[in-house]
């Protein structure tokens, strides 16, 4: 089965990861701009990590049949730098029209502070002036219930903001319902310790159905298995589920929520093959 | 997809069963360690996260999360100075 991983870290993975990926059937990936294990010093820095993310991983992606999506932002855990944020926001148009750039991602909180919350919102800001769709990161464990209720306050009591285009990712048993309710996209991260299990995953694809879920490893420096998606294909499975539920989680609601982003040219396997004599 | 109740046991009883021998050791672990955990916020959330388990309550998991969970203020925004429409300031 072909899949989609909606939200990994390639940046942070080897060139063999992206070769056990397509073996596996990943045919495209979505890359959150995200913290670098430590915090950064200066818009220049950003600037070329952008650049990192906008063409090198592309191309890196492009030598194994993967097709790679990128979304740009300073994340949370660096919005403490108000000054830096602020920078930061403000030279990101410069590579919104780039191949493969699908909107404002991950942006969110993570120990939901003020400043967290006043950067989450002019990162609001910048995609509504840029008519950009938004991939948002909800905070871990004992943060991320306050967190997501907090996101969600800000998202739903800015009229501007288009929830068919808003993905929040990361959320486990307690936000799910929260986020779904109030008409968003979410996003499951299959993620050892301190986040959701494959089988969890299934769980909550069995108490909430298909719509508007999907599935990521989020694969990055920490301890993470890019090869996630495939395990919870294989529990749904396992469970006896209809390949088209699963198909519909990891490859078609990608789709239909990437798809509303102008620079989305995903193209299908099977519609690149081309035959020559 | 119709799967009973009998066959999710059927597949998941020795897994289950290892991990209430792993929750175990690690109890006995910290209680056979020198010094004490009384008195700890986890030591006494890890207590009622056990019951959680034992109740009789749906959606074990998300009770279980909201335990170790920080709560919610619907006032924060005011709290931060942050209840305006206008975002930049």
């Amino acid at each position: 089965m072909y899949y989609f991983d909606p939200h990994i870290h390639m940046v942070s993975r080897t060139t063999d990861d992206y070769a056990t990926l397509a073996r596996m059937g990943c045919v495209a990936v979505s890359e959150p701009a995200f913290w670098a294990g430590f915090d950064r010093g200066s818009v220049d820095s950003f600037r070329d990590y952008f650049h990192q993310l906008t063409d090198f991983e592309r191309r890196r992606a492009a030598q194994f049949g993967i097709q790679h999506f990128t979304w740009l932002c300073i994340n949370a855990k660096e919005a403490e730098n108000v000054e830096l944020s602020r920078e930061v926001i403000a030279m990101i148009p410069e590579f919104l029209d780039e191949p493969g750039v699908l909107g404002i991602g991950e942006i969110g909180l993570n120990k939901n502070t003020r400043n967290e919350a006043q950067i989450f919102l002019e990162h609001l800001d910048l995609a509504v002036q840029f008519d950009q769709p938004i991939l948002i990161h909800t905070p871990h464990l004992e943060d991320k219930y306050l967190g997501t209720r907090m996101i969600l306050d800000m998202l739903t009591s800015d009229h501007r903001i288009d929830t068919d285009r808003v993905l929040v990712d990361h959320v486990e048993e307690h936000t799910v319902a929260d986020v779904l309710k109030d008409g968003f996209w979410a996003g499951m991260t299959l993620y050892p310790v301190t986040k959701c299990t494959p089988q969890r995953a299934a769980d909550i694809i069995e108490v909430h159905g298909p719509e508007r879920l999907l599935v990521n490893s989020a694969g990055d420096w920490g301890p993470s298995k890019p090869t996630a998606v495939p395990d919870f294909i294989f529990e749904m499975r396992q469970r006896g589920h209809a390949e088209s539920v699963i198909r519909r989680v990891v490859y078609e609601n990608p789709i239909e929520f990437f798809s509303q982003s102008s620079n989305f040219d995903y193209r299908a396997p099977d519609e690149e093959a081309v035959v020559t004599n | 997809m119709e799967t009973s109740a009998t066959q999710i046991l059927d597949r998941e009883f020795l897994e289950l069963r290892a991990r209430i021998l792993e929750l175990a050791a690690s109890f006995d672990r910290v209680e056979r360690a020198q010094g004490t955990v009384e008195g700890d916020q986890r030591w006494d959330l890890l207590q009622q996260g056990l019951e959680v388990l034992l109740g009789s309550q749906e959606e074990r998991a998300r009770a279980v999360q909201l335990l170790f969970s920080l709560s919610y203020d619907p006032d924060w925004r005011e709290k931060y100075g942050l209840s305006g429409n206008v975002s930049n300031g």
